[in-house]
């Protein structure tokens, strides 16, 4: 549904990173198919996925992966680059702003904060306006304060735009925020239920 | 096509991002310094070439000449006036030149006042005056004289020379004549004279080579016609040249030259391609995550591997065009350095070199850096979850073929011939593939051996081993560099001065020509008069080669151009009894009483081989109108560096001894004795005394020109061998630093983390240094002992010069890099690492 926001959890190798990689179509499946919006990911062949992805999704990592030889701006304006959008750098501006990085646009990654990091990688994830949003395990890397921050702003940001949220995480707390849970234990889901 | 313009727009973006990241700078500079060192040797011989066609008309002085070693018959002047051609007329020949007491060799030209044709002289009323164009030759009583003559004789214009019996007064200083232009440079000074004054000078004489040349100008359709009418008849010893063939010695030696030198040029080309390719893979690996990351936000592979190749592209334009600004700014250079060589001013150079470093350039980096490239697109997006995710694959042999391929088309292209591309390509991979294995195996023992000594020498010791192929690589790449100045410096030095050793010091400095049969005993009676020991004279007749065992001999057989020339000008024929004692039999037996009287011949063993001659053989000469035939009965070898008198034939006396003859010999003049020259040539006017010891000199220098030359085209080799270093160390630098990292947050003071890394780069310095030495040690031995014929007494230096030209090197790399690691706190690194 959009807007809503779904929580994977479970432990460590029980499949959620898996479940993510399919549900981008960075990963094929051995059996089953995964549908975004009426679309059948895997009768698409690798470019047909990126070009849907483009189109539709974007991403949070917990290790942030921003290219670090590229500022703040440049790493929020490179999605727009890569879709041929005109208006890329006023748009990535926009939403660094938003992030509250507006004075830091011109910093490297190695010389912000890991919650600025992380700040940036949800710019670049917001920037393309995509349907669904995949955020693998956000909060990973940072510590407590600034990592309830960060899913404060995910949260904001989710709301504002109507954002399908799909977040992989182990933190309960966090998962207790999101609309529907999902479990996994050993790659199967446990259960489906709503929280 | 906005599009288009945009993503090429994200291209040069991404090149701008990457390049202040500092991700392209060795690659780009081991373009520089590729495209640099063939364009600067191209640039160079596209001006030579360009001056060669330019001066064509000059060179000749007509539109076309007949040159030959015995005067012209009358009929060929005939048939150039019933064409309505202008013709002018010159002899050239080498003679003493004095003013006072001094006396100086010259090359005397006469011509006629109409000379040249076509292209002026320039002429000035005193030595350093503005000069200005003339029209015409100098006038019966009168010559004209080449600057350096003026100071060797002491004289200014209006004083009087003396050329054999004839007084002539200078009338002006000689600043511009044909045939002095590219490639050509004459040993002996310019005298010009008026043909009229030749008989009055008594210099022509028996035994005189003197050249005899024949212009003709007008009407192009009149000169084909004479062309086509003399052509025919042109005898043995006579030659015909044309806009077309004109000077071929000079412009087979420029392409030699060109094709030798651009050769040299290619080793430069090859090591920085290794940096390319390494510097490449280091990006790669760089990008991984990057790539990832831009094929989870849709980017298509498609338009990843386009966005990173025009990324290249873009880049390896920017870098050939900087390269041939570079290679441009070192011809320059090399003008300057030649400017001896060349006495011309060379024109402005064609576009072609330019292209030719595009070309290189783009080749070297389509060949080396795409291939490791292209392996970004193995990079699974899925990499961005899972980090473990497909590292590209190593090696990728096939992928460099292209890059081998590649390079063997531009040794081909430089080579122009199979055989010569397939030896220098050989060479060059023999010379990587040999310095890569020794130094692997030095790296082994140093490492074994490093294993008993103190920490911090034992850890960089051992990482010495760990790292081995990037080692050796880097190693293989600095020796190679390393061997080429160490050759033109060491090697050539040691190479000079065992050539200097072999020539004993009382080895004879100066030949005297042209004594007359008359003048024997009073020359004797001279030298002692002079105390000068007795000089031995050798009896000199001129004879053509007509017929080997019968069979005519052929100019056109012979594919060689210095053949060429040999068989058709007149040799130096001598006769005599017994065997000069610096000459040795190679094979047959020499004269015996039966050769003394039906005749016989001793040729030099070269020639012989050159002119495929075997002892049995018979050869047919003409002498002064008149021919003979003797058997070969044996082959001399001749010890050229003596600097005594020796001939390429010697007959028995009965064939040659009615014939006439002139006289020569050669003795050693102490220094301080050069008065007494003076005085031999006042008393007799016709003999030329020869200074062989100036002329070594000479040619010295101008060897030393270009060996300087060359050596600017190895010092791209030496700073692309550095390149590699540099390339392969930033390849190892993310593990350094890491490394690093953590054996200072386990402790150990920044100088124990230096310490490791210096005990590496010292080992790696000195393999390097030390494969050089051996290297240029070795290519010496082999030429003083196959090709010069000499004990190669090399100097010790060598062996020093190399490990510490090794480890400035290794050093000034170690210092960019270990500051970097040092200066990095180490959080940085193992934040880098996660």
């Amino acid at each position: 549904m959009p807007g809503e926001a779904v929580a994977v959890v479970g432990a460590s190798g029980s499949g959620k990173s898996t479940l993510l990689g399919l549900l981008a179509g960075l990963d094929t499946p051995s059996a089953g198919s995964v549908r975004i919006d009426g679309t059948e990911l895997f009768e698409l062949d690798e470019d047909g996925r990126a070009m849907l992805r483009a189109r539709m999704l974007g991403f949070v990592f917990q290790s942030f992966q921003l290219l670090a030889a590229l500022n703040a701006l440049e790493n929020v304006t490179l999605p727009l680059e890569l879709a041929d959008r005109g208006d890329a750098e006023a748009a990535a501006r926009a939403m660094l702003e938003r992030v509250g990085l507006g004075e830091r646009l011109s910093h490297y990654p190695k010389t912000l904060s890991g919650g600025e990091q992380q700040r940036v990688a949800l710019a670049r994830a917001f920037v393309v306006q995509p349907k669904l949003l995949l955020a693998d395990e956000p909060t990973g890397n940072l510590d407590e304060a600034t990592g309830e921050g960060i899913i404060d702003l995910l949260f904001e940001l989710n709301a504002e735009r109507g954002t399908t949220l799909i977040l992989v995480t182990h933190d309960e707390m966090l998962a207790r925020r999101c609309t529907r849970l999902v479990r996994l234990a050993a790659g199967r889901i446990v259960n489906g239920a709503s929280a | 096509m906005a599009v288009v313009a945009g993503r090429t727009r994200l291209s040069l973006r991404m090149l701008a991002r990457d390049w202040r990241a500092g991700e392209l700078r060795v690659l780009a500079a081991a373009l520089v310094i590729a495209v640099a060192s063939v364009t600067s040797v191209a640039f160079f011989a596209d001006r030579v070439r360009e001056a060669l066609v330019r001066d064509a008309h000059q060179l000749l002085g007509g539109d076309l000449l007949l040159v030959a070693d015995e005067p012209w018959p009358d009929q060929i002047s005939h048939e150039i006036a019933k064409l309505h051609l202008r013709e002018a007329k010159v002899m050239s020949f080498i003679s003493m030149a004095r003013h006072g007491d001094a006396a100086q060799l010259a090359g005397i030209k006469a011509v006629t006042g109409n000379y040249p044709l076509r292209g002026r002289m320039r002429i000035a009323d005193a030595t350093n005056a503005p000069d200005r164009p003339t029209e015409h030759g100098p006038d019966p009583g009168t010559v004209w004289l080449e600057e350096r003559l003026f100071s060797l004789l002491g004289l200014k214009v209006g004083d009087s020379i003396e050329l054999g019996d004839a007084r002539l007064k200078v009338a002006a200083v000689l600043t511009l004549e044909p045939d002095r232009g590219v490639g050509f440079f004459n040993l002996a000074p310019r005298v010009m004279m008026n043909l009229a004054d030749v008989p009055a000078t008594g210099l022509v004489q028996t035994g005189s080579r003197v050249h005899y040349y024949l212009l003709a100008a007008g009407n192009p359709e009149a000169i084909d016609a004479l062309g086509e009418w003399v052509k025919p008849k042109l005898g043995r010893g006579q030659r015909l040249e044309t806009l077309e063939n004109a000077r071929p010695e000079a412009r087979v030696t420029i392409e030699r030259a060109e094709q030798f030198i651009g050769l040299t040029a290619l080793l430069a080309v090859i090591l920085a391609a290794v940096a390319i390719a390494l510097s490449t893979r280091r990006y790669t690996l760089r990008h991984l995550d990057g790539y990832a990351v831009m094929r989870c936000l849709g980017a298509t592979q498609g338009r990843l591997v386009s966005l990173f190749a025009w990324e290249f592209v873009a880049l390896g334009v920017v870098a050939s065009a900087l390269g041939c600004v570079l290679g441009f700014a070192v011809q320059a250079g090399l003008e300057v350095w030649l400017a001896e060589l060349i006495a011309v001013k060379l024109p402005a150079p064609s576009f072609r070199p330019a292209l030719q470093g595009f070309g290189t350039g783009i080749i070297v980096l389509l060949g080396f850096a795409i291939p490791p490239l292209l392996q970004l697109r193995n990079v699974p997006a899925l990499r961005v979850i899972r980090r473990d995710a497909g590292p590209p694959k190593q090696g990728a042999l096939v992928a460099y073929g292209i890059g081998l391929a590649a390079f063997a088309g531009l040794i081909f292209w430089q080579a122009g011939s199979a055989k010569l591309a397939s030896y220098v390509l050989g060479g060059f991979l023999a010379a990587l593939v040999v310095s890569g294995l020794v130094g692997y195996l030095l790296i082994q023992a140093i490492a074994r051996l490093g294993a008993h000594a103190r920490a911090s020498w034992r850890y960089g010791l051992a990482n010495l081993r760990r790292r081995s192929v990037a080692n050796t690589v880097q190693a293989a790449g600095l020796a190679l560099g390393l061997t080429a100045i160490l050759l033109l410096t060491f090697t050539r030095a040691d190479l000079l001065e065992a050539w200097r050793a072999k020539t004993p010091p009382d080895a004879p400095n100066r030949f005297v020509i042209n004594i007359q049969p008359e003048q024997r005993a009073p020359v004797a009676q001279f030298f002692a008069a002079e105390h000068l020991p007795t000089p031995v004279t050798y009896p000199m007749v001129r004879g053509r080669l007509m017929a080997i065992d019968g069979h005519p001999v052929d100019t056109q057989a012979y594919d060689d151009l210095r053949t060429k020339r040999l068989v058709e000008r007149e040799f130096n024929l001598s006769y005599m009894k017994t065997l000069p004692g610096h000459n040795s039999i190679a094979a047959g037996r020499w004269f015996q009483n039966q050769d003394f009287k039906r005749g016989a011949l001793s040729v030099e063993e070269g020639i012989a081989k050159r002119l495929n001659i075997k002892v049995g053989d018979t050869l047919t000469w003409s002498v002064a109108g008149r021919e003979f035939t003797a058997p070969v009965t044996n082959l001399r070898k001749v010890n050229w560096d003596s600097m005594r008198v020796n001939f390429f034939v010697i007959t028995t006396p009965n064939l040659l001894d009615d014939r006439p003859t002139s006289y020569l010999t050669s003795f050693y003049l102490p220094s301080g004795a050069h008065e007494a020259m003076n005085r031999l040539v006042a008393r007799f006017p016709n003999l030329t005394v020869v200074d062989t010891s100036a002329i070594i000199k000479q040619v010295l220098r101008i060897v030393d020109q270009v060996v300087d030359a060359v050596e600017v085209v190895f010092l791209f080799a030496l700073v692309a061998g550095v390149l590699v270093l540099y390339a392969a160390l930033l390849a190892t630098q993310d593990e350094r630093l890491q490394e690093a990292a953590i054996m200072r947050a386990l402790g150990a003071a920044r100088a124990q983390v230096a310490k490791a890394q210096q005990a590496e780069f010292l080992a790696l310095g000195l393999i390097a240094g030390a494969l050089g030495s051996v290297a240029a040690f070795s290519i010496g031995y082999v030429l003083a002992a196959r090709v010069f014929n000499f004990p190669y007494a090399f100097s010790s230096w060598i062996w020093i010069a190399g490990p510490l030209l090794g480890l400035a090197c290794v050093s000034f790399n170690a210092w960019m890099g270990a500051r970097a690691a040092l200066n990095h706190p180490p959080m940085y690194a193992l934040r880098e690492a996660e």
